[in-house]
């Protein structure tokens, strides 16, 4: 941008807030949140108890872990319907080698890993190898993925005293005060605190924006566009194989019939994050701003005493905002 | 960039699948066929209902064909499964309608064709759209965990509802008003949920029938009233991830949970405790009785009917808890156990 001091102060509020926004598509969705939280605990006072935040931290921390391998995907201009399915046939993987299969916990528990990143692998090779458009591709892997799903577990749920501990660890919390932090929420944290690092710092983040911004010059620029693609889809699996394990904790057990709004709730997530979802722009921690938001207001709307169809009604409203502020954005005058 | 190996692949993959589910669908032997729509493939309750239908298939000498909606709420998937029945020939079907209004054009189809429909767990709407129904009283259910619920915590509760979705499905407001009912609360329209005024109705919140949606609503409840001594769930499944909420914010042991399913993961909860009761509903009974219903109908040519007077047949409801409260019959969790399903 070469806009000169001079011009700048002539540009309107608008302009300003859109080149703003252009720069920093994280500050939108955040602002977002905080008058999402003033509000509500304007409504009711019990809505900043420590207790409660932690509880909507704890309650977002499997939808934000899904966005964050979604994230990675959107960057890359793809999408990913499929990042539920895998998260819960992982878990049931999990679940079903320890209590079926009699595997050690740990053993069991590293094997899931292993198939929720092979499972993005097969996502991965299939965008990149087979040439199909991603939403095909994981519109197709969705399907077989809940069908695997159903097949492995017998539509049974593994209750969590009948795993090895190490399977529901991830639920244990650490009280600060009358606040609550489960593992599940650290590891959350500390996976987006490592992407955000990789994202901004490294080639393969730079790589990753390129390739989602315009693939034929990124490829005209010597990046193998193809290795990165399939190594976003690989890691994606990766971390919801990771939202698998987190998930057993906050269930205490393996429910095969969990998680079949998850694909869009990690998709909402990214969208009022500020990712954009035509690629290339955005980044992680607008996507953890991004699920805070659906859990601030799933949460505010109930302590406030709404009825519960008009949460789906506010979170809806909300998407199709972020969505125009995202294609208003896009129109700046660079 | 060129890899012809993928078409080519991808040619061999579809040619062998026509040819395998051709070999399949080839196998009419005279068998009577009788179908079976259920709601989705993945619930438990919907596995048992199969199971319970091939069973029986079995034993009678009938080609059961069975059919799923892609999800709950997915009336389109069922009319295309009548529609395929229709042009199997069967003798009739069982239906658990995932939607009871927009099915009934379809059904009426198949009757005119001379099928026997038989509707399984939820009524039509109108009931007499189907030529009889095999379902669990969904209201007497909810009454009886109320009742066992107003013996238990006494009347002055603080309740916390852990209802299925926000659209007023008929088996979730039928539970919900009958466990009201069952409670003692004025429960106005009783084809509403949430039109009450009981002061002792702390909240309300949905849960999709499962244990995420379960602890999430159980956690916001919870927060806005920290009083609640009295939790009602529409399925075992909300009730487990209610429980794990209750647990993380230490009120396990003073706060009553109820549900209604009798599923074998529930009874298990009963019987650890951590439900207070829950009432049993029998979906094996229901799917051998309609198998058995239609294959008569294919012997004899009369059609199945509901008793006289009533527009369902009831399969029964069986109210089970360790803990049981006078002038409210129930049964122990061993019995629970003997009988549980999923």
């Amino acid at each position: 941008m070469t806009t000169g001091f001079e011009e700048r102060r002539q540009e309107s509020v608008p302009d300003r807030v859109q080149h703003l926004l252009h720069g920093r598509p994280t500050l939108g969705p955040l602002a977002v949140l905080l008058l999402a939280v003033i509000v509500f605990s304007i409504i009711n006072t019990r809505f900043l108890n420590p207790e409660n935040l932690g509880l909507v931290l704890q309650q977002v921390t499997v939808i934000a872990l899904l966005g964050l391998g979604q994230t990675l995907i959107v960057l890359t201009a793809g999408i990913d319907l499929s990042a539920g399915a895998i998260a819960v046939f992982s878990s049931i993987l999990m679940a079903n080698l320890a209590y079926d299969a009699g595997f050690p916990g740990p053993l069991a528990l590293l094997a899931g890993l292993a198939f929720g990143t092979a499972m993005g692998a097969v996502n991965g090779f299939l965008v990149t190898r087979v040439h199909l458009p991603p939403f095909i591709v994981t519109l197709g892997t969705l399907s077989v993925f809940f069908s695997l799903n159903s097949v492995v577990s017998g539509s049974e749920t593994v209750r969590g005293t009948d795993m090895p501990a190490i399977m529901t660890w991830t639920g244990e919390t650490i009280p600060i005060g009358s606040f609550h932090l489960t593992y599940g929420s650290i590891i959350m944290l500390l996976l987006f605190g490592v992407f955000f690092y990789l994202l901004g710092w490294t080639a393969w983040g730079k790589h990753v924006h390129a390739s989602g911004d315009d693939a034929e010059a990124a490829r005209l620029a010597g990046i193998r566009t193809d290795r990165v693609l399939l190594s976003v889809y690989t890691v994606a699996g990766a971390v919801y194989a990771i939202a698998a394990w987190v998930l057993m904790g906050r269930l205490a057990s393996a429910d095969p019939n969990v998680g079949t709004e998850y694909n869009l709730d990690s998709i909402t997530a990214v969208v009022l994050g500020g990712t954009s979802l035509f690629g290339g722009r955005g980044g992680v921690i607008g996507t953890l701003v991004g699920a805070l938001i659906v859990g601030v207001f799933r949460n505010g709307l109930v302590l406030a005493g709404v009825q519960v169809v008009w949460q789906g009604f506010a979170v809806g409203l909300l998407v199709l905002l972020a969505v125009t502020i995202d294609q208003w954005i896009r129109k700046v005058r660079a | 960039m060129s890899r012809p190996w993928v078409p080519r692949l991808a040619a061999a993959v579809l040619a062998a699948s026509t040819v395998t589910l051709a070999a399949c669908s080839g196998g009419s032997d005279g068998r009577p066929i009788i179908g079976l729509i259920t709601k989705t493939d993945t619930n438990p309750f919907f596995v048992t209902m199969k199971k319970g239908a091939q069973d029986q298939a079995e034993k009678d000498g009938i080609d059961l064909r069975t059919f799923a909606g892609k999800v709950d709420g997915d009336n389109e998937s069922q009319v295309t499964a009548i529609e395929n029945l229709m042009a199997l020939g069967a003798e009739g079907f069982m239906i658990t309608p995932n939607d009871s209004r927009a099915i009934v054009p379809a059904i009426e189809r198949a009757k005119e064709a001379g099928l026997a429909v038989i509707a399984l767990d939820s009524q039509l709407d109108p009931p007499d759209a189907a030529d009889s129904t095999f379902a669990t009283d969904n209201f007497r259910a909810g009454e009886l965990v109320g009742e066992w619920a107003r013996a238990k915590v006494g009347e002055d509760a603080r309740i916390a509802f852990l209802d299925l979705s926000p659209d007023q499905v008929s088996v979730d407001v039928q539970r919900d008003q009958g466990f009201m009912q069952g409670f003692g609360i004025d429960i106005g329209d009783p084809q509403r949920i949430g039109d009450e005024n009981d002061p002792r109705i702390s909240g309300h919140d949905v849960t999709d029938g499962a244990a995420d949606g379960g602890r999430t609503a159980m956690e916001n409840l919870l927060q806005r009233d920290p009083d609640i001594t009295l939790v009602y769930a529409i399925n075992e499944p909300a009730a487990a991830g209610g429980y794990e909420a209750l647990k993380a914010a230490g009120k396990a042991d003073s706060v009553t949970v109820v549900a209604i399913d009798g599923g074998c993961p529930g009874v298990q909860s009963v019987k650890d405790g951590q439900l207070g009761a829950t009432s049993q509903q029998y979906p094996l009974k229901m799917a051998a009785d309609g198998v058995t219903a239609i294959s008569g109908f294919a012997r004899t040519g009369v059609k199945p009917a509901n008793p006289a007077g009533q527009d369902f047949t009831d399969t029964g409801v069986t109210l089970i808890t360790d803990d049981p409260q006078s002038g409210v019959e129930s049964e122990d969790t061993t019995s629970g156990a003997e009988k549980c399903w999923g």
